[in-house]
């Protein structure tokens, strides 16, 4: 196989507690085959927005952050955009961050969850794996894509025994149909490598990004959610025996 | 008749270690006696109905002392240690007693600092001066604001009066002297008084220069004053000539040395040190011995903090607005780890920091965690919870400080570690480091006013800026800045000793006290920015028809500070050791040792609405970044980002204290409580083990802020970290709540 020197990159951050445990380096890649449309980040859907990099380069800076990654007890995070677009990419960064002792998560919606060898899989220490919705219209009409991947994506890691958390979106309207979080409880409740369920709330913090890109945000007069309704889905979550967050 | 050594047998029962009995060593007495705690927070005790009562009877004075400024103020008799008669705030229930004056939040008058700034408070607030004291301040007794003017140069009051250098303490209280006042409780006032007797003693063998004789002078006014200390005790019932005998006396004592100290200096910051361990011992031993039990443990630490958050001070709105609010810095410095490794946290450390819970937030006394990766993680935890629920805990090295100044360093102000009774400083506000560009830029003209105040240099006249060439004429500004820098510092220090001398602060020290010169810079962030946008990028400069430089536009990407990019950082390094190098070419007062801050406190507004338009793109009059803080918004990639340019800045060129004030989301921390709290450790460790030193740590969100800013009834307790202490938000001015909303929040998104 080729060696894979170089992907395109949006940017890299350093968060605390939403990119996976601790404090972390989480690096933004360009391009996914999904169009959520609540997705926050506009920006990272083309792979030619993105600027060229070299895993040197982005190992070059991860290093800047090693220790402090690592005494803050987290690690690096490929996130983006769909990582998953760059298997080879994203495998050489989360292989030299493997070698190097850091701690390593993936962020995925799983659409592509085929093109991840197990190779890959073996040098990621957490997936982070956002399943948009359990019904499959829904899914379909959100983000113009499949569900199936994702669940299939998601039977793997648990053989593997790799750990997941996995990060559910709620959308007052779309994604906050009871059965359906039913449903996608009961199937998480079967699998053994689940951790933790993160209910994240929708935000409209990425609408100006909307704006810059001239494009428009189908979700601008959805409302968010209120707090009830995001503690009744973690309910229905934690009905399953799931860590619901 | 009870000899001293009965005495001692009884008030020191079941203590152990010798050294500290046959010599004054607070510090060799806590290691010999202290129990350290690994334990959580579960012990920990709510308010009882008697802490609830008093403290309901206080703050119900607060709203009214808010809408008028001040509640009440005795024009007419100028302070001392003994000037006031008694005062309470509830007689029957206090635990722990003694007031500024004889009524609670009632100000008292401070003039050996400077007629003027009481005659202007007074007046502020709607009180006439008193005759007789504008006669005897007027007329018999010079004051320290008298003195420096005096010998202040033409060039010192003009670099004043820019603002190029400010914020000196030349007309009031220079503060930042911790006095030790643990000692009053470990040893009572007759014995430190023999002890200073006997320092006395070994100068009078020693020839009559001025040195010897100001020594000599400076010795008897302490022991003077520890006379004075046992009076004002006596007249609330307490006998400190002797040792305290329980844990109340114990920390009723400590607070009589402490309240001696604010009842005769209006300090800029009259911090309290290291006193929570030290405490510890009492308590526990009272706990052991059955006499007390939890519940009045904590009432007896709740009834202290009531006093040290109701200090107050007479001083003018302009003072306040560059303050914020009327910050008393009454600095407490809890935790850290012993030489021998043992913690030196103890359930009293937990005590204190419960305080916030059981009296609720508040921004005095101004709790300071000496932080280190080794704290035990339940004390760590509880810190961090204390800091997501309240915003009022800051955060300094302890692997930083205990090499340096020892484990028995205290916070004095926000940042400036002093080894407690052992250590003093000169505080000597700061210089501003962008101005000094801008005057570098225009050859020592003022870019707002156009005069010329440093001495006359070429201006730099191409239409870009080279960096090269301005660089070089930065140094030479900077050269011409720190040698005027300190010699004014000298001048206002040397009367400050002679008028407005600290009697019982240092008679809570020993004799000789290492003394360090507190510079400290302002505008670094401003500066460095400037300097890497005309290294990186082209400036091009704007002049108008006098020639003067006034604005500035910038072409092509450059790197900020804040970051964590070397480009950039590596220059806000150079400025930091550049200008303490220069600091150091120039002789101090009484040989002290020069230091320098990266801190600015609240006044990064002031300074920057008096200073011009920037290389960097700030505009005039916009506010600097606090502290060592990266500007604004341009740091882009997170607090650790953020947090490691700035913990790059090397602590040994900066030995008074490196402020970085963060904000972040609740979201930016985790989806839980205990996810939080685990993270925000995460990112402290991880901070001090990269060798930052400071960290303010506010855990907010904007939208709290704008409607509190709105809604300022809905917050009376909001309290936030700005730049070494904390305020509350709804008493900031409208412009400093502005800044703080425009800093960077780091959240999740």
């Amino acid at each position: 196989m080729k060696t894979v020197t170089s992907g395109r990159i949006h940017s890299w951050d350093l968060s605390t507690g939403v990119d996976g445990p601790g404090t972390r380096f989480a690096l933004f890649v360009n391009g996914c085959p999904l169009r959520c449309l609540y997705c926050a980040n506009p920006d990272t859907w083309h792979m030619r927005d993105g600027r060229e990099a070299t895993v040197d380069e982005v190992m070059a800076e991860i290093d800047k952050y090693r220790a402090f990654v690592t005494t803050a007890g987290g690690g690096v995070t490929i996130t983006g955009g769909e990582p998953l677009l760059q298997p080879a990419f994203t495998g050489a960064v989360l292989r030299r961050c493997k070698e190097s002792g850091l701690h390593t998560a993936l962020d995925t919606s799983g659409f592509l969850g085929a093109r991840a060898t197990d190779e890959l899989l073996a040098d990621t220490d957490l997936v982070l794996l956002d399943i948009k919705s359990f019904d499959i219209g829904t899914y379909r009409k959100l983000t113009g894509g499949e569900l199936a991947p994702t669940l299939n994506f998601a039977t793997r890691l648990d053989r593997l025994e790799t750990p997941v958390w996995i990060r559910y979106v709620l959308v007052p309207g779309w994604t906050d149909d009871e059965r359906a979080v039913a449903g996608l409880g009961a199937f998480l409740a079967g699998l053994r490598n689940v951790q933790r369920v993160d209910v994240l709330p929708f935000h409209k913090l990425g609408a100006h990004k909307y704006d810059a890109l001239g494009i428009p945000f189908p979700l601008r007069d959805t409302p968010v959610p209120d707090p009830d309704l995001a503690a009744r889905v973690r309910g229905q979550f934690r009905e399953y025996g799931l860590r619901a967050l | 008749m009870t000899t001293v050594a009965s005495i001692e047998a009884s008030v020191w029962r079941g203590f152990v270690g010798e050294r500290w009995r046959d010599r004054v060593d607070v510090r060799d007495f806590i290691q010999a006696n202290y129990t350290p705690y690994e334990g959580g927070s579960a012990f920990l005790v709510g308010p009882t109905g008697r802490t609830l009562a008093v403290w309901r009877k206080v703050s119900a004075l607060f709203p009214e002392e808010r809408r008028k400024g001040i509640l009440d103020v005795d024009p007419g008799t100028p302070s001392t240690i003994t000037s006031h008669r008694p005062g309470f705030i509830d007689r029957e229930r206090e635990l722990i007693v003694g007031l500024q004056t004889d009524a609670p939040l009632r100000r008292a008058i401070m003039p050996n600092g400077g007629l003027r700034m009481v005659e202007n408070g007074l007046k502020a607030y709607g009180y006439k001066a008193d005759p007789f004291v504008t006669r005897v301040f007027g007329t018999y007794r010079k004051t320290h604001n008298d003195g420096v003017f005096d010998a202040y140069t033409p060039e010192m009051r003009a670099v004043r009066k820019a603002g190029i250098i400010t914020g000196l303490p030349d007309a009031y209280g220079r503060g930042r002297i911790i006095g030790d006042y643990r000692r009053v409780a470990l040893y009572g006032t007759a014995r430190l008084i023999r002890a200073k007797r006997a320092e006395r003693a070994l100068l009078d063998e020693r020839p009559s220069g001025a040195d010897v004789i100001r020594d000599r002078e400076e010795l008897a006014e302490q022991i003077r004053a520890l006379g004075e200390l046992n009076e004002m005790a006596t007249s609330y019932g307490c006998d400190v000539s002797r040792p305290a005998a329980t844990a109340q006396e114990a920390v009723q004592w400590l607070y009589l040395g402490f309240l001696a100290a604010v009842k005769e200096q209006n300090g800029a910051a009259m911090s309290l040190g290291r006193t929570s361990t030290f405490l510890d011992v009492y308590l526990q031993r009272d706990l052991e011995e059955g006499s007390i039990d939890e519940s009045r443990a904590q009432e007896l630490i709740d009834d202290f903090v009531i006093k040290l958050r109701i200090v107050r001070f007479l001083r003018t709105p302009e003072y306040d607005a560059l303050f914020s609010g009327d910050p008393t810095w009454v600095t407490e410095s809890i935790g850290g780890i012993g030489a021998d490794g043992r913690p030196l946290v103890t359930r009293t450390s937990f005590r204190f920091l419960q305080t916030l819970y059981n009296l609720g937030p508040a921004p005095e006394p101004n709790l300071t965690v000496l932080w280190s990766p080794r704290l035990p993680s339940g004390f760590k935890e509880f810190c961090a919870q204390a800091s997501i629920d309240t915003s009022a805990v800051q955060y300094e090295s302890d692997e930083l400080m205990r090499p340096r100044t020892g484990d028995d360093t205290a916070i004095a102000c926000c940042v400036s570690a002093m080894a407690v009774g052992k250590q003093m400083q000169f505080f000597g506000a700061r210089v501003n480091l962008a101005k000094a560009l801008l005057y570098a830029i225009n050859g020592g003209r003022d870019e707002m006013s156009g005069e010329q105040i440093a001495p006359e240099a070429p201006a730099l006249t191409g239409e870009y800026l080279e960096y090269k060439e301005l660089s070089a004429a930065y140094d030479r500004m900077l050269d011409w800045l720190a040698a005027t820098y300190v010699n004014t510092l000298n001048v206002i220090h040397y009367m400050h000793d002679k008028y407005a001398y600290e009697r019982i602060e240092m008679a809570l020290h020993d004799h000789p006290v290492h003394r360090f010169m507190a510079c400290g810079i302002a505008g670094l962030s401003v500066a460095a920015d400037s300097l890497s946008a005309v290294k990186y990028a082209r400036v091009r400069v704007i002049r108008d028809s006098t020639g003067l430089a006034v604005d500035y536009e910038t072409e092509g990407e450059w790197p900020a500070y804040g970051n964590n990019d070397d480009r950039a950082d590596a220059i806000a390094i150079g400025l930091v050791e550049s200008f303490m190098a220069k600091v150091r070419e120039h002789p101090t007062y009484r040989n002290a040792e020069h230091t320098q801050s990266v801190l600015t406190i609240t006044s990064n507004v002031v300074y920057g609405k008096h200073t011009g338009n920037t290389p960097d793109g700030r505009r005039a009059g916009q506010p600097f970044a606090p502290g060592a803080n990266p500007m604004n918004g341009r740091d882009r990639h997170g607090v650790a980002a953020s947090a490691l340019s700035v913990a790059k800045l090397p602590y040994e060129q900066a030995r008074d204290g490196i402020s970085l004030t963060t904000t972040i989301t609740p979201e930016g921390l985790g989806h839980d409580p205990v996810e939080r709290a685990g993270n925000l450790v995460g990112i402290l460790d991880a901070y001090v083990s990269s060798g930052g030193f400071h960290m303010n740590v506010n855990v907010l969100d904007r939208a709290t802020l704008e409607d509190a800013m709105e809604h300022p009834e809905k917050y009376p307790e909001l309290t936030i970290r700005v730049s070494g202490y904390a305020v509350n938000f709804v008493r900031l001015t409208r412009e400093q709540q502005l800044d703080v909303i425009s800093r960077t929040f780091h959240g999740a998104l």
